[in-house]
């Protein structure tokens, strides 16, 4: 009886005899991929594999089971609620709420011209100002958002993109002012350009000066900015386009290694610039494979840095990264089971040994969250935290026969999506391809024909549906928003000195012909109160703009 | 509903927003329904898309958007239209709608509103049953 095999029990045994009386509540189970699940796993799944190889210990190679040695014993995890809206003024007294109700960093939610380069003022901007994120057209915005914000200590998480250079230039000229140290300063940009051709759309320029632009924040962070993340690799909104688990570590690790390669064409060295890499993952519903991929990612990571780059300094090798829970998994249909959802989502996160976390809020497939909302989200990251014991221990499912076959999979099927990618030509031939965008495209329509036909229950649309109940109030933001914007910088443009002003663009306008570093240009120019909309419309004059390459 | 002639669909995201999973299901969902579907691409403006429709000569036009920008820029698009003289076009749109302005929006001409977690089903049904017969 003991020594029967798991294979035998399932495939002439109790099981077999089980399955045959009663078929089981659905002819098969797979992962997100579409890979069939085995009804058990056991030690048979793990006969080759080796405890030391496949996990080591916390804080060393390959790091599968954390980054730091005392993970969450020593310290939780930074929670990290992503916020921004209408102008700088409204924001801060935000994030000083979010401080005071124990959040740990702040993340901050630009508004789409912020993002796209064009000021409040812009006939583009119609509409716009003020409405996913905060406005910031100029420093004097900048000091307004930080303003009695300790830059020193609070660490400061900005979603911004094709002008994250020029955000980060007026954070840091903010942080001058302030008296603060720089190399003190911490926080991360997100700076990933490729992704945003891929999925989340908020490019401007076309990509080789754009991986430029990314290469001398690398550069000048280095030296000047010692405690800065100057990147944020992310999965996160290729997996909200909809693709899969595999799909999301291949194609961000495909656009990493384009970034690091482009770094080291521009002379940098691997060590020098890789320990301030950071990464950016999803977190959807799949409990076990979600806390599997977050495990498998700091496995490749640690090979790519090693086997790939060469990297003799650990801190290169350690992926560390913020997690996101699963925006596209929220329901406009009774709303409420969103808090159910992010809780373990979050949950999963928290297992799969996550830096930092954003959990949504329940109201977000509605409207843009309210303040209550916001706490209630923050609120369960503090209930995982400190009452469910799970940050107690590190990497507690670790040596699960699932969790590690589970771990190992994931790892396989990225791996395999990588090669294909590296087939084509990288990650960059494969979005002018459109590659990786068909691919999204592929997952996200699978997706959504299996919930129409039921293959997968999505919880109040497709099964157990309600009348719908009155919808509690939803955020509503002043629609006077862009106005002030107009004015403040109608007053800005009159106070500055123009001369400045002019100098400091021909100076971007000269270095963006040429290939100085970027950095201490628009440093100097947002120290002048250039806005963000001169600054990239003389870059959008040098350089162009991108062209979406469109597949359906 | 005969096949002769296949419905012609524009699918635009107007404004900035880059999420366009939406947009891109919808339209893959129509075309296999048999419909001649144009996705523009995102961050169109009013006039690019109302061109297209009249470049396109849709008889219907679906916009996706979730910025929050939708009461500023769905009337632009009809002014843009109708100053094309595109008067006869079905109009629908998708993303996030708070509740409280869908009748607005309703007003503005859109008749078919479409939140998260709609069935492809029910649009394709919606195209059919409202869009004008391109023989007509």
């Amino acid at each position: 009886m003991a020594s029967r095999s798991a294979r035998e029990w399932q495939e002439q045994g109790p099981y077999a005899k089980a399955i045959e009386r009663n078929a089981e509540r659905q002819p098969r189970f797979e992962s997100s991929s579409g890979a069939e699940l085995d009804p058990l796993y056991s030690p048979e799944d793990l006969a080759d594999w080796n405890y030391h190889e496949k996990l080591g210990y916390p804080g060393e190679y390959p790091f599968t089971r954390g980054v730091q040695p005392t993970m969450y014993r020593g310290r939780l995890w930074t929670m990290r609620q992503y916020a921004g809206f209408a102008d700088a003024e409204e924001s801060n007294r935000r994030y000083r709420f979010l401080l005071e109700q124990g959040q740990t960093g702040l993340s901050v939610a630009f508004d789409l011209p912020t993002q796209i380069g064009y000021d409040s003022d812009d006939p583009q901007a119609d509409g716009e100002v003020g409405k996913v994120g905060v406005a910031i057209a100029s420093l004097q915005d900048m000091e307004t958002l930080t303003e009695g914000l300790p830059l020193e200590r609070v660490t400061t998480s900005m979603t911004i993109n094709a002008t994250g250079p020029i955000l980060l230039a007026m954070y840091v000229a903010a942080a001058k002012k302030q008296g603060a140290d720089l190399a003190k300063v911490g926080g991360t940009t997100q700076n990933d350009i490729l992704k945003e051709y891929i999925a989340r759309g908020t490019y401007i320029f076309p990509p080789r000066p754009s991986l430029r632009l990314i290469t001398d924040v690398f550069a000048w962070c280095k030296d000047e900015l010692p405690s800065w993340n100057t990147i944020s690799i992310s999965g996160y909104h290729m997996r909200e386009a909809g693709c899969t688990a595999a799909q999301e570590l291949a194609f961000t690790f495909a656009d990493a290694i384009e970034y690091v390669d482009a770094a080291l064409d521009a002379g940098l060295e691997f060590d020098e610039f890789a320990p301030r890499l950071s990464f950016f993952w999803a977190c959807h519903s799949n409990f076990l494979e979600e806390i599997a991929k977050f495990r498998a990612s700091r496995r490749m990571w640690a090979e790519i840095a090693t086997e790939r780059y060469g990297s003799k300094n650990p801190r290169s090798q350690m992926l560390r990264f913020h997690t996101q829970t699963g925006g596209a998994t929220l329901t406009a249909q009774q709303p409420m089971n969103n808090v159910v959802r992010t809780a373990l989502q979050a949950l999963s996160a928290v297992l799969g040994g996550t830096q930092s976390l954003h959990t949504n809020s329940w109201d977000e497939a509605l409207a843009l969250p309210t303040e209550e909302s916001v706490e209630m989200a923050l609120r369960t990251q503090q209930l995982i935290g400190f009452e469910s014991g799970v940050a107690d221990v590190i990497d507690p499912l670790a040596g699960s026969y699932y969790i590690e076959e589970l771990t190992d999979r994931v790892e396989e099927e990225a791996n395999a999506y990588l090669r294909r990618i590296e087939d084509i030509g990288g990650a960059l031939t494969g979005i002018e391809e459109g590659f990786q965008q068909r691919e999204i495209q592929e997952s996200a329509f699978r997706l959504q024909r299996m919930q129409e036909s039921e293959e997968r229950i999505v919880v109040g649309v497709n099964r157990f549906q309600t009348e719908e109940l009155e919808v509690p109030a939803l955020a509503q933001h002043d629609r006077s928003v862009q106005t002030r914007q107009s004015e403040r910088l109608a007053a800005l443009r009159a106070e500055r000195d123009g001369a400045t002003v002019e100098r400091a663009l021909a100076d971007i306008r000269a270095a963006a012909r040429g290939d100085e570093n970027m950095m201490p240009l628009l440093v100097a120019a947002v120290e002048a109160y250039a806005t963000i909309g001169e600054i990239c419309g003389v870059l959008r004059e040098e350089w162009g703009e991108y062209q979406e390459v469109v597949t359906i | 509903m005969t096949d002769e002639q296949a419905i012609r669909v524009l699918i635009a995201k107007p404004g900035l927003d880059g999420h366009d999973r939406g947009a891109k299901v919808v339209a893959r969902a129509l075309r296999d329904a048999g419909m001649e579907v144009i996705y523009t691409g995102i961050r169109q403006t009013p006039e690019m898309i109302a061109e297209a429709a009249l470049q396109e000569d849709v008889q219907v036009v679906g916009l996706s958007i979730l910025s929050g920008a939708h009461l500023e820029l769905f009337p632009r698009v009809v002014s843009a239209l109708d100053e094309r003289g595109v008067d006869d076009v079905l109009l629908f749109c998708g993303g996030i709608i708070p509740e409280a302005d869908i009748a607005t929006v309703q007003e503005m001409g859109f008749t078919g509103v479409f939140g998260p977690g709609t069935n492809t089903e029910a649009i394709i049904e919606f195209v059919r049953d409202h869009a004008a017969s391109p023989a007509a």
